[in-house]
């Protein structure tokens, strides 16, 4: 049957557009980052085409690695904290009434109409010495002194958690939706308690929407490089910082391109490293 | 029968400001096959849900050998359920589904395999171990849900219309295994179906109902042949209604005044003279006459050749209109024909009996 499609000229020329789009903006310049990050870096911005490790080697350096280090250390934070929240978030929206659904994707849906570049100053109002939260704590006299917590670490995760939020809530939304909740009926019968059927069934059924979110969320949260530059000030140097930083101000763009590759590199092992945990769970019934 | 497993006591349910079960009230002996037939929203998947303690009743009280279990969870009443679409956990493999319930109850791992093996051998599925649900036919599925309900050894199997989405050779199959389990395994069966063949082949007992209450609680014999409403005439027995007045009420027979003319019917306790009545009379109870002298008059209006059965349309002469059915095409009987219909006075059954205050 699929040979057959296949050989159907029809379909290819529908599918033409999607090839041309994809060789265009994905494979040549994925292509052209591989190059890049092979050549030499001459005076000013010039990129001179002579085939180096040089690149690779300057990641090895402690300023790097621990760029590296820092960025794998936020986005693990991150993504494990939006999976704590979005996956509740998602589940029980799933149990909504179809109006009270659509009200909370409405919800949902409103902070996208702002840039999130934007969303992020409205962040440094909430969080700065003087600012909201600040105020609050201090009024319900939980604390004396202001906290510091703009330009910190937890700043930076709370941007994080913030701006990927989103998207954990609506993949599990979108997996506990599809749910056949007649399989829970079923392992309660059984003998199950609540807790017992949720982990059995529901998690290992929404297993696949909760790994999208995770990737939908770990990606970019290695790479979100203005959150880490509004709320973390300069203490908090992530590789999408470091890169930008080569790209721009260094000038250095064949040293950016490595960075790149070798982030690219990370990200994808760790997303193959945890669709085959979560594939073996699967499949053997752990839990 | 023997002891009493299961008792609903005036159980009401209602969803919203629909009322599903208006206090039904029944018992249940042990090792009994009983069957809850009745059409779609009648309640009776709602009675099942209740006694299984996915659903909650509004008032009533379910009662498990004596013992109260109306508000307890699902997990904590000794009764297994077959769902109507198998429910087989999707992720899980053959073994893993019939025994999870096993595993739940901590039973170790080396006798979860041996009892999975047995109660597989039990529905004719060895071999079966390590296929995933996806892979399994409908017929298998059903068989796999039936497995991992009875591995449990429940004290009562709740099965819900296990049978409706196979095809008529695998479900009369099914039928006959179904019972043939229940007989050697000694669980008492509560089973729903709409489907009269299945309720009259399987049961012990049969619970008739419509819009959330019991029309007839009897055996299949007494449900078919003593119909107590027009209702179950109809739905179990196919019968054709015919409304009269009874002018006469002897001994064996009653006489009844219908379409302008007297008919004869099987007497019963609860008729008097003067009582209005329906009368149930099985299609296949009746004959159709092209000459005779005798009989409700009517006219043949058409005739269709089914299953080996030639099923006639007639209307009497108020309009009613009247299957008959017989096996064979030998009628010489033309569409638009006078005929009359008559029947044997013990196939006339009384039901709906009213009387004037």
């Amino acid at each position: 049957m699929e040979k057959k499609r296949k050989k159907k000229p029809g379909l290819f020329l529908t599918v033409l557009p999607l090839y041309v789009f994809t060789i265009c903006f994905v494979v040549g310049p994925l292509l052209y980052m591989i190059a890049l990050s092979f050549a030499t870096n001459g005076n000013g911005s010039d990129t001179i085409w002579r085939f180096t490790l040089d690149n690779y080697k300057k990641i090895g350096e402690p300023v790097y690695l621990e760029s590296f280090v820092q960025s794998f250390q936020l986005a693990i934070t991150s993504t494990v904290l939006i999976m704590l929240m979005g996956y509740p978030f998602g589940y029980f929206m799933a149990k909504l009434s179809e109006k009270g659904k659509k009200r909370m994707m409405l919800l949902i849906m409103i902070p996208f109409w702002t840039s999130s570049l934007i969303r992020m100053y409205g962040w440094i109002i909430i969080l700065q010495a003087k600012g909201v939260l600040n105020g609050i704590l201090m009024k319900l006299g939980l604390i004396q002194e202001p906290l510091k917590i703009l330009y910190s670490y937890p700043a930076v995760v709370v941007g994080m958690v913030y701006a990927l939020l989103p998207f954990m809530i609506l993949s599990v939304y979108s997996s506990v939706e599809k749910m056949d909740w007649s399989l829970v009926e079923a392992a309660r019968d059984l003998g199950a308690g609540r807790a017992r059927a949720f982990f059995d069934v529901t998690l290992k059924l929404t297993l696949p929407g909760l790994l999208t979110g995770v990737i939908l969320t770990f990606i970019p949260s290695m790479g979100l490089f203005f959150i880490a530059d509004i709320l973390g000030g300069n203490k908090i140097v992530l590789v999408g910082n470091v890169i930008q930083d080569q790209v721009t101000r260094g000038s250095n763009w064949p040293f950016a391109a490595a960075l790149a590759v070798v982030l690219m590199i990370l990200t994808s092992l760790m997303i193959w490293l945890y669709r085959k945990i979560t594939h073996v769970k699967d499949l053997e019934g752990f839990f | 029968m023997s002891e009493t497993l299961l008792e609903l006591r005036n159980i009401k349910k209602s969803f919203g400001t629909t009322d599903v079960l208006n206090g039904i009230g029944l018992s249940i002996s042990r090792g009994e096959f009983i069957t809850f037939l009745g059409a779609s929203g009648c309640g009776k998947t709602t009675t099942l849900r209740i006694i299984a303690g996915l659903e909650k009743p509004d008032e009533g009280q379910v009662l498990l050998e004596g013992r109260d279990v109306t508000y307890l969870e699902p997990h904590q009443r000794d009764v297994n359920t077959v769902f109507q679409n198998y429910a087989l956990f999707p992720h899980m493999n053959v073994e893993a589904n019939v025994g999870y319930g096993l595993k739940i109850r901590k039973v170790p791992k080396e006798e979860i395999k041996k009892r999975v093996s047995d109660m597989l051998k039990l529905v004719q599925l060895d071999g079966y171990e390590k296929r995933m649900p996806s892979e399994l036919s409908g017929g298998q599925k059903q068989r796999v849900a039936i497995a991992r309900a009875l591995i449990n050894s429940p004290k009562l199997l709740l099965l819900d219309e296990p049978l409706g989405a196979l095809d008529l050779k695998l479900r009369r199959a099914m039928q006959t295994e179904l019972k043939r389990l229940q007989k050697k395994l000694g669980i008492t069966f509560l089973y729903i179906t709409h489907d009269q063949e299945e309720a009259i082949n399987m049961s012990d007992r049969i619970v008739v109902m419509r819009e959330g209450k019991f029309e007839q609680i009897g055996t299949p014999d007494e449900i078919y042949n003593c119909p107590k409403t027009s209702y179950v005439a109809d739905f179990v027995g196919n019968a054709n209604i015919i409304e009269g007045i009874v002018r006469q009420a002897g001994e064996e027979e009653i006489l009844v005044e219908t379409e302008g003319q007297i008919v004869k019917a099987v007497s019963d306790p609860g008729v008097q003279a003067g009582d209005k009545i329906s009368l149930a009379v099985r299609r296949e109870n009746m004959k159709v006459c092209g000459d005779c002298e005798e009989g409700l008059e009517a006219v043949l209006k058409d005739k269709s050749f089914q299953a080996g059965q030639l099923h006639m349309t007639l209307n009497l002469n108020s309009g009613k209109e009247i299957t008959v059915s017989r096996y064979g095409m030998d009628a010489p009987l033309s569409q638009g024909q006078k005929v009359r219909i008559s029947w044997e006075p013990q196939h006339a059954v009384p039901v709906d009996i009213r009387r004037e205050a």
